[in-house]
């Protein structure tokens, strides 16, 4: 076996608060050879980024490392000083980050942070050094590379914005790269590229990877070796062929069962059982008290006829001169009364457009809206209100689609003050009784946003479309930011509210097996267009446009998994 | 970017109409004209024929048109108090009041600039919590309390500066200057202190808290993961990033640094338009008025042109997005 590059040897890492001394690192120990990938996995808090920060010197104090040590070929890298970790960073060992959209400078040329970066570290001349740079692009297959090495960040789509900074990580001829959720920020047919490109750049380079994710299709897809941690502590590692085949731990397993499945429809998500954390979703008390006196009488709730929206691309004071990006093209399809339907595709396909202009957050450029026999297009202010009550979001950054300046309190309350639903005095209650049944703690009202977890903000977002009682969730991508388990805790949530309040839902997503176990039927965007709708067992088995057969293709998939555990997982 | 441009003159001309309506109106509405201008012994036709002879018994709309011609060829009519053009008044008085506020311009930006940096690179040290404390100061205390606190120090107790006036002055064509001798630029310091004070601690403030959340960005993280030293990650890529929000603010601070200098000028006695604007208060000298406010608007809108354009420069997503 080939010497590892770097190893990691019992490190701990600490952060002093004042409850006492917090390790999120602790005796974490793995190896990277030459060439090989090594995931590392676990739920979001489970130290893997944390480690991987300590490694390059990036811990933001107080944290530092208190136990263990590094080894960076042949060297002992923890105990070097800003300086010589500084000299490390981006030469022996690279970063790559989750987000592409912001780990570049906007106001530098794409060219200039590569020249900046290759000088630094090779010490070459600038001709050189963009000759470089050039030459790195065009390896990270950056199409007229030439060209784009004077373009700024703003002007590469997300995918390519990532290829950049793996360009960035590659200038100095790195033997280690730590990726950070390199893919998580992206479409599934970018992710498979990136991914093929980290793989292949690993090989050929013999560049050893720490690729940290929450993902297990990624893992499946693209590792060597895995390390699973949580909190803090690494419970198992091993060949990925060993840890996704035959788990040991308790933690692993769970983590494993809990990844949906696009090749068969469970009744509920399999949630990571290790730990127990899940807190109680009363559904049965909400359902005591929903009022369900409106059904709709064809059995069709939602009816979208050629709608159609364009955005501004180019102002000109003449007419004749603007030009207009077309975000949704004659898109039709309806929602029957208790269907929870799907719309998947790549982002900028339409999809939240279409849920825009559904909840009248858009207008809409052309075609019709039909929601219990009425049109919204035509609606007064005073009807526009009551079908606003009528139909909700929940958004998919739990981060920021919550004010940061109210009480979960008043942000659940909100929706009931505005349309005038309840008494002043009757809010309180009602909106304690709501954050009770979406299972968070009673001392939830007084607290604000930034005190809660990602899926506990997920609740609160919850609780305030239910606010009103609404007939129709909208909810776009509402778990594309959240962990596997805490993914699997929500699902279920809005699975229960379909089946014992009857709610209607369009239910917006790019990860395919997720749509598999949520949706009854399943429309398929592309570059605004819907090139497809199908029952979702149908549209998984026989995808009739060759677009979602190319999409089926991509998904990660683990296909390690045996036929008993499928089996196991059903019952 | 030409549209750009040309949009933003449009708005700027637009801006310039507004205020030009507003300062002709001061004509209009603020008194009749015609009994500042006959003494106390006036019959009925004196009054008609110098109303003729002016023009006031034309409509309302005519007479403006007439104002924004002969504004825009810098002809704002004759001072009632001192019987002269009234641009040539200005003109004698402009320098002072533009040479006292481009110094103080620029030490409210340079200073400005330079310890809100250090705040923020040193967020946690002695130094920058003292900064951000005296700082306070300079926020809440009013500028002719500054001024007389400085004259009280330095021109009373100390006697090391002059207390009022500007010196002496040389005149280059038409301009004079206070730049070119000593007692010029002994006579500039105080008021550009007292000037540009309220400006620099703004500013400063501004700077530190745009590059904390700079700083806290993932681009500046990214830089560092890359092994750029701490200086070329704070002042390359952080301090751009840190620009772009603050020149719009001063911009706009510039431009209150010439209607501000009203205060310091009277304190100082400094010769400049905001004395001469103070007097013809006092005298109800309205076509000075008038044309002290359109000077004012003038310089307003075009620095924030210039900060406009400037923006688009450092920003390159402005730029593709007009």
């Amino acid at each position: 076996m080939t010497k590892p590059v770097l190893s990691i040897v019992n490190l701990t890492v600490e952060i002093p608060t004042r409850r006492g001394i917090f390790k999120p690192v602790e005796g974490v120990s793995y190896d990277i050879r030459p060439g090989e990938i090594r995931g590392v996995v676990g739920e979001s808090g489970a130290g893997k980024s944390m480690t991987g920060n300590a490694v390059i010197g990036l811990l933001d104090p107080p944290a530092r490392i208190t136990e263990g040590e590094v080894w960076l070929n042949g060297r002992r890298i923890d105990q070097l000083d800003a300086e010589g970790k500084r000299r490390i960073r981006g030469g022996e060992i690279a970063m790559i980050f989750q987000d592409p959209l912001t780990s570049l400078n906007p106001l530098f040329t794409v060219g200039e942070q590569l020249v900046e970066t290759i000088q630094l570290h090779l010490g070459l001349s600038a001709t050189e050094a963009q000759k470089r740079a050039i030459a790195l692009l065009d390896r990270v297959r950056i199409p007229n590379a030439k060209e784009r090495f004077h373009q700024y960040p703003h002007q590469f789509s997300g995918g390519m914005r990532q290829r950049v900074v793996i360009a960035l990580a590659l200038c100095s001829e790195p033997s280690v790269i730590v990726a950070d959720e390199p893919t998580t920020a992206l479409d599934v047919s970018i992710q498979a590229q990136v991914l093929d490109l980290i793989k292949e750049l690993a090989r050929e380079r013999q560049v050893g990877v720490i690729l940290v994710t929450h993902d297990m299709g990624v893992i499946a897809d693209t590792t060597d070796q895995v390390t699973v941690m949580y909190e803090g502590r690494v419970v198992e590692q091993g060949t990925t062929s060993q840890i996704l085949g035959a788990p040991t731990h308790a933690y692993t397993k769970s983590l494993i069962a809990a990844v949906p499945r696009p090749q068969v429809k469970l009744r509920r998500f399999p949630q990571v059982s290790y730990g127990g954390r899940d807190t109680a979703f009363k559904i049965e008390d909400l359902a005591r008290n929903w009022d369900r006196s409106t059904t709709s009488k064809s059995g069709t709730l939602l009816e979208v006829k050629g709608l159609t929206k364009r955005f501004l691309e180019k102002g000109a004071i003449l007419p004749s001169h603007r030009r207009y990006f077309t975000a949704v093209d004659d898109v039709s399809f309806d929602i029957k009364d208790g269907e929870v339907f799907g719309l998947v595709g790549e982002s900028g396909s339409g999809k939240s457009t279409v849920a825009r202009m559904l909840a009248t957050l858009y207008p809409v450029d052309g075609g019709t809206v039909t929601f219990d026999g009425q049109e919204i297009t035509g609606m007064t202010a005073k009807q526009l209100s009551a079908y606003r009550k009528q139909i909700q979001m929940i958004f998919q950054d739990p981060f920021s689609s919550l004010n940061p300046r109210m009480s979960v309190g008043d942000i659940v309350a909100e929706p009931l003050a505005h349309h005038k639903l309840l008494s002043r005095s009757e809010v309180g209650p009602r909106v304690r009784e709501l954050l009770d049944r979406v299972g968070l703690a009673p001392d939830a009202y007084r607290k604000y946003p930034h005190e809660f977890s990602g899926g506990q903000r997920q609740r609160i977002s919850i609780a305030r479309a239910l606010a009103t009682q609404p007939r129709f969730l909208i909810c776009d991508e509402p778990t594309s930011a959240l962990d596997v388990s805490i993914q699997a805790q929500i699902l279920n949530i809005l699975k229960d509210l379909q089946e014992h309040l009857g709610l209607t839902m369009l239910f917006i997503s790019h990860d395919l097996p997720v749509v598999r176990q949520m949706c009854d039927r399943v429309g398929v965007m592309r570059q605004g267009k819907l090139v497809e709708v199908q029952e979702t067992s149908a549209l998984f088995e026989r995808p009739q446009s060759s677009y979602t057969r190319e999409l089926l293709d991509l998904m990660p998939r683990l296909e390690q998994l045996s036929e008993k555990e499928i089996a196991d997982l059903r019952t | 970017m030409l549209s750009f441009i040309v949009k933003r003159v449009g708005q700027s001309v637009l801006v310039l109409l507004v205020t030009g309506l507003v300062a002709f109106s001061m004509f209009t509405f603020v008194g009749d004209p015609i009994d500042n201008m006959l003494g106390q012994e006036r019959t009925m036709e004196d009054v008609e024929r110098l109303r003729t002879q002016l023009g006031l018994d034309q409509p309302f709309v005519v007479q403006y048109v007439r104002f924004l011609e002969q504004a825009a060829q810098g002809n704002f009519g004759i001072s009632y108090r001192q019987g002269r053009p009234v641009a040539e008044i200005l003109m004698e008085r402009a320098p002072a009041t533009l040479e006292l506020a481009a110094v103080s311009g620029i030490l409210a930006i340079v200073m400005g600039i330079a310890l809100g940096v250090f705040t923020a690179i040193r967020r946690d040290g002695v130094a920058a919590n003292l900064i951000m404390s005296i700082s306070l100061i300079g926020v809440s205390l009013p500028t002719f309390l500054i001024g007389i606190l400085l004259i009280y120090l330095f021109s009373v107790e100390l006697g090391w500066l002059p207390s009022f006036g500007r010196g002496e002055t040389v005149k280059i064509g038409g301009w004079s200057t206070g730049f070119l001798t000593e007692s010029g630029l002994k006579a500039l310091i105080l008021p550009a202190i007292t000037l540009g004070l309220y400006q620099m601690t703004l500013i400063m403030r501004l700077v530190r808290s745009e590059m904390l959340e700079v700083l806290r960005q993932d681009y500046v993280r990214f830089a560092r993961a890359r092994g750029l030293s701490n200086r070329v990650v704070n002042f390359r890529h952080a301090l751009k990033n840190t620009m772009v929000p603050v020149i719009t603010v001063i911009g706009l601070q510039l431009g209150s640094i010439i209607a501000f200098a009203i205060i310091t000028e009277t304190v100082f006695q400094w010769p400049g338009v905001g004395l001469l604007f103070i007097n013809a208060i006092q005298f109800v000298d309205i076509p000075v008025m008038a044309a002290y406010l359109m000077l004012i608007s003038v310089m307003f809108v075009a620095i924030n042109l210039l900060v406009d354009i400037l923006y688009a420069m450092i920003d390159p997503r402005l730029r593709s997005a007009s």
